[in-house]
């Protein structure tokens, strides 16, 4: 398995590097440049020109690039121009505040759909089943952005039980208040984002489940004489489970998706607010690092889906 | 064919799966003894309702979506009394079943070891240090060349004949005294179908089994049975010894069976084929013999009009009159309606 595992990351590495281009030559192709209305805007193009010179602007895109690499592993993503302040410290700061927003929802996500797909699955056609089923195609059906208004709507403003933006509130003070007004603040985002994101893994699993049900390898283990409840669990429950891990690692990239919906929303200042508003700013600098920090956590995402399969299935490892 | 070593007795039994809504037979009215020692062959054509009674016999049908009516006497226990928790008591210990598609009827993500020694877990009392070697036992039984190995692997690790193989382990791991062996060797090439039916004699003579052999395959037939039951649209139309059914057979439908098997000695002429298909479950007369629409020559007033089955010598048995002046439409003398 370690093989595996040591295989894929090596397989990451010339990933990450092609993305990086890219993203460098993406930002390239960016109109503008860092000079002009930054300085003055009545400066001397002599000067500008000048200025472009010394930064090693007019270098072959590869010079630059590996300038950029150089930085890059320096911890240097430059400057931000709307804030005047290094991108890493910007970035810092609300990653922490996405991380756990997204890690938040993602457990509750799976503490909602595992049990809910099973027992849908298990028990198909009954009437708990038909309830779950419509409410994952209702939920299904709405907008996530839509979700997330009615959801502050309702719970947060005509019953007012929730913050309903921020990450913490002003008056926290001490670590136990400000870790119990984190959590508050993250409390109905994280609930709205696991009840839209149950809906695929709760229709994947329902039907792995009624698939394994019927499966040959299940009717031999009912010939064997196991009860239905330890064919359920040691039989059904792994190999339903397959595809839902194999879904984990991606669902980092739903996340990442979502966080720039509900950061939007509830003003929550993460790295998803920051990427909506650097977009409206066209903050260059910081743009290019979150598409570069996106793109790696993405890539990460599919490497932690490999890795949890090559562990529960056996048919993928390398021996 | 009352006799005490008969220790299965498949008394009237029919089995009815629901399509939209209604019940209709699978099998229906299905008598049948096994002996200790003594291989049954079931023979018929692919929707005879062969699989049905043998999943039948194990209780593997979803009890919301069949209907299963009459008595499967086990060693004194009427199993369809039974409910789910007493029926795992013979599942696996008293009855062990293998089944036809060796490559899906193993769990992919269990190692070969536990995958068998699973069905010890819940019939045995053994260590397990006990149930590790009897597994090692057990694959070197059934013709494993090196069973540690086998142990530790996956099924994906292994040749079809060799998850046959471990299949025909767990079925025989806790000495069962009936092995329903479903098509077991359908999915496999011809050398290792020979040795696979050797495994299975082989451990009938050791543990004094009856064994119920489903396959429609009269090669194998011919090489294992001792006894054979001819099924025909969910019932069966003839039953005897492997000799009487070969050398004498009386049913149109197990004689135009024969007919349509390759012979050697006349390899020029065409094969053999009998026109028509088994009905479906919704079009099955509930009168009349079943088989005569595919026998078009035979004048109607040949069949009963509810057929019965006849003893014809001891122990062999045929449905329907019209056995008794049967002939083939080639064959001289033969009569059209």
């Amino acid at each position: 398995m370690w093989k595996t595992i040591l295989r894929r990351i090596l397989i990451m590495i010339p990933e990450v590097i092609i993305l990086s281009i890219l993203v460098f030559l993406l930002a390239k192709a960016m109109p503008g440049d860092p000079f002009t209305g930054s300085i003055n805007p009545k400066a001397d193009p002599q000067q500008i020109h000048h200025l472009m010179k010394i930064n090693g602007l007019y270098d072959p895109w590869y010079q630059q690039y590996w300038h950029w690499v150089v930085h890059l592993f320096h911890g240097n993503l430059g400057n931000s121009y709307q804030y005047q302040e290094p991108v890493t410290r910007l970035i810092g700061g609300r990653a922490a505040n996405t991380l756990w927003l997204a890690l938040f929802t993602m457990i509750l996500t799976y503490a909602f759909a595992l049990p809910m797909g099973v027992y849908a699955g298990r028990h198909e056609g009954k009437l708990p089943d038909t309830i779950i089923r419509v409410y994952t195609y209702v939920t299904y059906c709405i907008p996530f952005f839509v979700i997330l208004v009615l959801g502050i709507w309702i719970f947060g403003y005509v019953f007012g039980w929730f913050p309903t933006t921020g990450s913490i509130s002003s008056s926290a003070s001490g670590w136990l208040s400000t870790i119990g007004s984190r959590f508050y603040h993250i409390l109905l985002p994280g609930i709205l984002g696991a009840l839209f994101g149950t809906v695929n893994i709760v229709q994947y699993l329902r039907s792995e489940v009624i698939d394994a049900k019927g499966s040959d390898y299940v009717r031999t283990a009912r010939s064997k004489g196991v009860p239905s409840k330890d064919i359920y669990r040691h039989h059904i429950f792994r190999n339903s489970l397959l595809p839902i891990a194999a879904f984990a690692g991606y669902s980092i990239t739903g996340l990442l998706n979502g966080s720039i919906f509900t950061e939007t929303v509830f003003s929550y200042p993460g790295m998803g607010l920051l990427f909506v508003n650097s977009i409206s700013y066209r903050d260059y600098t910081v743009i290019t690092a979150l598409v570069l920090i996106y793109g790696i956590l993405n890539l990460l995402g599919t490497l932690l889906s490999d890795i949890i399969l090559s562990i529960v299935d056996p048919r993928i490892r390398i021996e | 064919m009352e006799t005490a070593s008969n220790f299965l007795n498949i008394k009237d039994v029919s089995t009815a799966f629901k399509i939209n809504g209604q019940f209709y037979d699978a099998i229906s009215h299905i008598d049948l003894q096994v002996q200790h020692d003594e291989i049954l062959a079931i023979v018929g054509e692919s929707g005879c309702g062969k699989s049905t009674l043998a999943t039948t016999i194990m209780g593997l049908h979803d009890p919301s979506e069949t209907k299963i009516s009459g008595e499967i006497d086990f060693e004194g226990t009427n199993l369809l009394q039974l409910d789910d928790a007493d029926y795992n008591q013979f599942r696996g210990a008293k009855i062990g079943m293998i089944f036809q598609d060796p490559l899906s009827a193993l769990n992919p993500l269990k190692r070969i070891e536990d995958q068998i020694s699973e069905v010890m877990d819940y019939h045995t009392k053994l260590t397990k240090e006990e149930k590790h070697d009897r597994v090692l036992q057990l694959l070197d039984e059934v013709g494993i060349v090196n069973p540690k190995r086998t142990a530790r692997q996956f099924p994906h690790e292994l040749s079809g004949g060799m998850r046959q193989r471990v299949i025909i382990a767990i079925a025989i791991a806790c000495k069962p005294d009936l092995i329903i062996a479903d098509e077991p060797t359908t999915a496999l090439d011809v050398t290792i179908q020979a040795q696979i039916l050797d495994v299975l004699r082989a451990i009938q003579k050791e543990n004094h089994a009856g064994i119920i052999l489903i396959t429609h395959d009269l090669g194998v037939v011919a090489e294992t049975a001792d006894r054979v039951a001819v099924m025909y649209a969910g019932q069966i139309v003839e039953q005897g010894t492997a000799e009487q059914i070969f050398n004498t057979p009386e049913h149109p439908y197990t004689r135009s069976l024969l007919r349509s098997m390759p012979q050697r000695d006349n390899e020029n002429d065409d094969l053999y084929v009998i026109d028509g298909n088994v009905p479906s479950l919704q079009k099955m007369p509930s009168t009349g013999d079943r088989f005569a629409p595919r026998i078009p020559w035979v004048p109607a007033e040949a069949h009963e009009a509810n057929p019965t089955m006849h003893e014809v010598a001891p122990g062999h048995e045929v449905r329907c009159t019209c056995y008794k002046h049967f002939k083939f439409p080639d064959e001289k003398g033969s009569v059209t309606a």
